[in-house]
């Protein structure tokens, strides 16, 4: 066999290693990852250090000591004298409270107005566009200040409290409605519920087939809302309908039971809503109006109903469109949630720093912030990728 | 306001992963260098930090910010001052973007011990007391099971109120806004039922009500609250400076010196006591590596303490504060300076 000649053969040990392209690209990477494990463990080993000159307490053992200070809301019971830990706990469900609504909320409305834009009504689509061009142009925190303004200071006083219904109250405390009170009913009114949503997916799925195999429609949205609304209301009249409720009632200085909404919660979800609104409107604006003129009017011509040429041509072309923009709509709205300590509301960013004042730890308590917030972005990413994966047109 | 506290927290991280340590020294020595003291201050409290309508700060928390800068540089205007909420003040302090704090701050345990800071001597001797609107008759905090209550977060007063209701077995729902403006308009607003924080406080926030006379403030005072300026452990030479400036001002009132009399006392005074405050004497500003007419400057520029107390807080202004326990010991007060000597 002829023996190749030329310099490569010739090199041995780290020279060869060197001159090989891809042992060469693992060198460099190794280095680099070296490099920057090198530069944290000397920024994390030179802040201990520092810490400790300084005397300022380091670790998250606070976490287990009480804290001492009092949460306005909360959806796990909470008191003064429970742990820090437990206050981040309370922190981190508000936050998730007000984000998840708050998406939920923004989602619905910011549709609701992008497609008004679209209207042919002139009036509508102004009115549209001066609600996204306001909401939008103005800095989301004085949006809230302004919500939170207008409710304080322009709704009464418990004492004077507006009572719209009975038992539905107004005033600078916040909305207050009636509770229903504990009742086993409640239990089967929720498993008739599930059953409904069970139910009108079969029903959704056995129309499609049938549809499949013989051309027939059935209306299966106006059947399956039916199911929902009446099963649980047939339970509740099973159960000997039980209509008990407490009613908010002004005792003292304000209303003692009932269910209360904040007005720091409040102004927070609304203006949240709006602002985040305003841009998913744009969004979907933007999809619809992204989808060839020619798709419309090929349907048209088909015969389809302007209805069904919005929800069989038109949306689940847009939607490919939208979803990735309103997915980072999510993402701000969840990050703009944290603007809660400017009006009061007990978010995780409000109490992280009330827990950072009293105990110091600066450190752990943005460390505690940052991966929550990281993890909420992230899982909302990987929702929405999944999500945006399954609607992507499939090529046939 | 939040992305401040949030920046500041942020830069104090960034701060802590690679200053140098501190070296006792270099607060002095910045100073110096820098030629102005940088001093952290309330947001605007009337009487104790408040910018007035020309944006000169004045105040009591003020006027020892001018004192430390009149020792060390000679001059009582070589200040700048950064507005701090209660939430924004310590990793301000910490992280070196002050070297005083001055801002009606509690001496704690906690604080003392595991925020690194050290605390000079007690400015004002300060309790916790409740404001509320007339019309609700109430007459004792005892009256307020139920209520609505405005306080701000990071404050020993969000603690105290907490233990306060939870000893007498009674509930309450606080109302926690961090900038000082909003927590005040929340409150006027009719949020809240009561307002909470320093009964020293207190007179201030009443003295901006929209009708000072609607709100009164409840007889009982629920803590202490010895407040009063710190500094970042680890330089024990400014420490001794801060210290020292405040006994100084303490000690000129004792001996009957103030910024009218301070010249003449200087040159005539027998008393060694005197002669050794003022720099008559040498020796003291040497110990603490200022120039001898360090304490000359200070009360030059703001006057004792009793001087102090009188022009910011005192019964002639808007706050109306009686000296009571911030009297001098001689007085039946608290204020009692170590012997400069
Ligand atoms: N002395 C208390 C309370 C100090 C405090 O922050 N008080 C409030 C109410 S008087 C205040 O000064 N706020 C003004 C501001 O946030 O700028 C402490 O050290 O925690």
């Amino acid at each position: 066999m002829t023996v190749p000649t030329g310099v490569e053969t010739n090199r041995t040990g780290v020279a060869a290693l060197w001159h090989d392209p891809q042992a060469r690209s693992i060198i460099y990477q190794a280095v680099a990852l070296g490099l920057v494990i090198l530069a944290g463990w000397y920024l994390f080993s030179n802040t201990l250090q520092n810490l400790e000159e300084r005397n300022i307490s380091t670790g998250f053992g606070f976490l287990d000591r009480s804290a001492g200070f009092s949460i306005s809301e909360s959806l796990v019971s909470y008191e003064a004298s429970d742990t820090y830990g437990r206050a981040f706990l309370v922190g981190l469900l508000n936050t998730l409270q007000v984000a998840l609504l708050g998406i939920i909320l923004a989602t619905i409305l910011g549709t609701i107005v992008g497609i008004l834009r679209l209207s042919t009504n002139w009036l509508v689509a102004k009115l549209a566009s001066a609600y996204v061009e306001i909401l939008r142009n103005i800095p989301v925190l004085l949006q809230l200040f302004v919500w939170y303004g207008v409710i304080t200071i322009t709704l009464p006083s418990p004492r004077q409290a507006f009572e719209p219904m009975p038992g539905v109250f107004l005033s600078n405390r916040g909305f207050m409605i009636p509770a229903p009170v504990d009742d086993p009913v409640h239990g089967y009114m929720g498993i008739a519920l599930l059953l409904a949503i069970l139910l009108s997916l079969a029903l959704r799925a056995w129309a499609r087939r049938r549809q499949n195999r013989t051309g027939l429609q059935f209306p299966v949205f106006p059947c399956s809302l039916a199911m929902i609304l009446a099963l649980p209301i047939i339970a509740w009249m099973v159960g000997g309908a039980p209509v008990v409720f407490e009613l908010p009632i002004l005792e003292g200085f304000n209303f003692q039971g009932g269910i209360t909404l904040s007005p720091e919660f409040g102004a927070l979800l609304l203006g949240l809503t709006t602002y985040t609104s305003a841009f998913i409107a744009e969004i979907v604006r933007g999809g619809i109006l992204g989808v060839d003129h020619g798709q419309t009017e090929a349907a048209a011509s088909l015969g389809l109903r302007r209805v069904r040429v919005l929800r069989f041509i038109v949306l689940p072309q847009a939607l490919r469109l939208i979803v990735p923009p309103t997915t980072s709509q999510y993402l701000n709205l969840t990050k703009n949630s944290s603007l809660a300590v400017a009006i009061g509301y007990p978010d995780l960013v409000s109490v992280g720093n009330t827990t950072l004042n009293q105990t110091g730890q600066a450190i752990e308590a943005v460390t505690i912030f940052m991966t929550v917030y990281l993890s909420f972005s992230l899982a909302i990413s990987v929702f929405m990728n999944w999500y945006n994966s399954r609607i992507a047109l499939v090529e046939r | 306001m939040t992305l401040k506290s949030f920046l500041a927290a942020g830069a104090f991280v960034a701060a802590s992963a690679v200053a140098m340590p501190a070296i006792a020294g270099e607060t002095l020595d910045a100073v110096r260098d820098r030629g102005e003291l940088r001093c952290g201050v309330n947001t605007g409290l009337a009487g104790f930090s408040n910018p007035d309508s020309e944006g000169n700060w004045q105040g009591l928390d003020v006027d020892v910010c001018k004192a430390i800068a009149a020792s060390i540089l000679g001059d009582a205007d070589a200040v700048s001052y950064t507005p701090l909420t209660a939430q924004q003040r310590f990793t301000a302090l910490q992280s070196g973007e002050v070297d005083v704090l001055s801002r009606n701050t509690t001496w704690t345990l906690t604080r003392d011990t595991s925020l690194g800071l050290h605390f000079a001597p007690i400015t004002f001797y300060d309790g916790q007391g409740f404001m509320v609107r007339k019309e609700l008759g109430v007459e004792s905090v005892h009256d307020l099971d139920g209520a609505t209550i405005c306080v701000q977060p990071g404050t020993t007063t969000e603690l105290n109120l907490a233990d306060f209701f939870r000893a007498n077995e009674m509930d309450f729902e606080p109302v926690v806004i961090e900038d000082f403006e909003e927590v005040n308009a929340a409150y006027f607003a009719g949020r809240c039922d009561a307002y909470t924080t320093d009964s020293s406080g207190l007179a201030s926030v009443r003295s901006t009500a929209p009708d000072p006379t609607a709100h009164m403030i409840l007889p009982e005072i629920i803590s202490k609250e010895p407040l009063g300026p710190a500094v970042r452990q680890g330089d024990d030479e400014f420490f001794n400076i801060v210290k020292w400036v405040v006994y100084a001002l303490i000690e000129a009132e004792e001996y009957g010196v103030n910024s009218e009399n301070l010249e003449e006392m200087r040159e005539t005074s027998e008393n060694p006591g005197i002669k050794r405050l003022l720099g008559a004497e040498p020796g003291m500003g040497e110990h603490l590596d200022l120039e001898e007419d360090w304490a000359y400057n200070a009360i030059e520029a703001v006057g004792n303490y009793g001087e102090i107390f009188e022009r910011n807080v005192g019964p002639d202004t808007d706050l109306g504060l009686e000296r009571g326990i911030n009297g001098l010991w001689t007085d039946g007060g608290l204020m009692y300076a170590m012997p400069v000597r």
